[in-house]
């Protein structure tokens, strides 16, 4: 961070001002922060001229204490994880159908499956969610695990098709070579190396699938954020922004200790990914962009280079 | 044939609402659109500038817009900023939350742009001597602009199908439309539904095809 290649390294009078504007807008941050805590901690004149407790006032939060309340949270967190868990091993495996698809050799597989692909990834989760609930009457819990796995599967599937043809031709040619068939060599020369290079797109796209699995409220299944509502309506809505506030620390808790375990994986696979891209730029230096680029998410552009030779 | 004139009736019928709900759609996705793309540069901006506090706010927004449903960032703009004082209708609400949820997204893309112009670009220009401003503004930029426009156009369509979640907070958008036209109309569900999926492709495909072929482009100048 301390080395980027955009600037100087900071001299004592840039460095003065650059803790002076640190400060001075950590201050506003603030000061904004705290506003708002006021603002929210006030007690509010309704319309009816009705004085309404602040929003941190024990009234307000009184139901923290019910243990009721926290196992209504349990069983919506675990709701939540046991359709992620499914949908993300479904999702997987029609991604890699998916990709086998769009990259097979006779066009009467690549062309539907392409068209299926487009369809299931221009459409809103929402949309084929509902889809699969009305149209196969699978019951909620299913409904959501198929439209993630299918919705989520497209996008894996797209990401493995360009890992696979930003491979270098010479793997290919390679496997050809020594006598493989050419599935052979989609299975175990090619699509284990596109596996591994899109393992950070995949593992962030699960991420995705994990935040998602709020959508599965269109088909009433009870899963975390569905719980907020009914507890609020069963409680009434005075508690309305205990129990979002409670709802978004247990959302940000999963997802960003997922996060941080796909960051994790994704960099234990780093140094594989550098040797199967030639003319990634590898000047002196590089890491010194560090500060303003991340790996994710730049890869299949960063490498799409290679598909012409 | 009775089955299929029931149909066509059906689908005459429900055009007028999924029309409106589509153009809610589009306004939603151009509000947002624009709204994120200004709000994701600036957080990218923030990101890679030489002040700390404001690369730590920018981090910190990304992370926790990033890792929380957009259901929820909707309900928050819908029930807690009226509290707050923001008084707006539920359109404009949503069209904030969507704004807010997309930006980082946005600046992810911005930045996965700068990640793609060789090093020795932002070297080259250091070293005859510019500064961050005229590095980044003169060098980084007009190079990175060009390479931000695909992944800058998939944000896009993640926006336009997640402005069907705008439908939970009182705006009638095409989801919206296409859940009481299913209710309304048992028999041709199927219909109801592929229909509102051809509308929402409309929207998704052509920008799909807009980033492929400015990839491929890009791809030829590199």
């Amino acid at each position: 961070m301390s080395t980027s290649i955009l600037y100087d390294a900071p001299g004592p009078k840039t460095k003065r001002n650059s803790t002076i504007a640190s400060v001075i807008s950590a201050l506003a941050i603030l000061a904004l922060l705290v506003w708002v805590y006021f603002i929210l901690a006030a007690p509010r004149v309704s319309a009816n001229g009705a004085e309404q407790p602040g929003l941190f006032d024990p009234s307000r939060t009184d139901i923290l204490s019910d243990p009721e309340v926290w196992g209504a949270f349990g069983r919506g967190v675990l709701n939540t994880l046991r359709m992620a868990g499914v949908a993300a091993v479904l999702a997987i495996i029609v991604g890699i159908l998916f990709s086998f698809g769009r990259t097979a050799a006779s066009k009467w597989v690549r062309i539907p499956t392409s068209i299926l692909l487009e369809f299931f990834r221009g459409i809103p989760l929402l949309l084929l969610i509902f889809f699969v609930f009305l149209l196969f009457s699978t019951g909620s819990y299913w409904a959501g695990v198929l439209g993630l796995a299918i919705y989520n599967g497209a996008i894996i599937g797209e990401a493995l098709r360009a890992g696979i043809s930003s491979l270098p031709k010479g793997q290919r040619e390679g496997g050809l070579s020594v006598g493989l068939t050419s599935l052979q060599t989609r299975f175990i020369i090619e699509f284990p190396q596109a596996f591994r290079q899109m393992l950070p797109i995949i593992l962030a796209q699960l991420v995705v699938l994990l935040k998602d699995t709020s959508l599965a409220y269109v088909v009433a299944y009870p899963e975390l954020s569905r719980i907020i509502k009914e507890l609020q309506n069963f409680y009434g809505s005075r508690y309305l922004f205990t129990l979002f506030a409670v709802g978004l620390v247990i959302y940000l808790v999963m997802n960003v200790s997922l996060s941080y375990i796909a960051r994790y994986i994704a960099k234990r696979s780093g140094p594989k990914l550098g040797d199967i891209t030639p003319d990634k730029p590898k000047a002196p230096g590089a890491e010194g962009t560090r500060a303003i680029t991340i790996p994710r998410g730049s890869r299949s552009y960063g490498e799409a280079g290679n598909t012409g030779w | 044939m009775d089955v299929i004139t029931n149909a066509i009736d059906a689908l005459v019928d429900i055009t007028p609402i999924y029309m409106q709900g589509f153009l809610l759609t589009l306004a939603l996705l151009g509000i947002a659109g624009v709204g994120a793309f200004i709000l994701g540069v600036l957080i990218a901006a923030m990101r890679i500038s030489p002040v700390p506090s404001l690369r730590v706010f920018a981090t910190v927004y990304t992370e926790i817009l990033r890792n929380i449903p957009l259901l929820l960032v909707l309900f928050f703009c819908a029930f807690v900023l009226p509290i707050l004082g923001v008084n707006l209708d539920f359109f404009l609400l949503a069209a904030l939350g969507l704004t807010l949820y997309t930006s980082p997204f946005v600046a992810e893309a911005v930045r996965s742009g700068f990640n793609g112009v060789p090093v020795g670009q932002a070297e080259a220009a250091r070293s005859i001597g510019m500064g961050f401003t005229q590095t980044v503004g003169l060098v980084i930029l007009p190079q990175a602009s060009r390479m931000v426009v695909p992944p800058l156009i998939n944000v896009f369509i993640a926006l336009t199908k997640n402005t069907s979640v705008a439908g939970a907070f009182f705006v009638n958008e095409l989801f919206k439309a296409t859940a009481s036209a299913a209710r309304d109309n048992g028999d041709v569900v199927i219909l109801t539904l592929i229909y509102a999926a051809a509308l929402y492709l409309a929207i998704t495909v052509p920008l799909g095809l807009i980033a492929g072929a400015i990839e491929k482009k890009v791809m030829v100048l590199r």
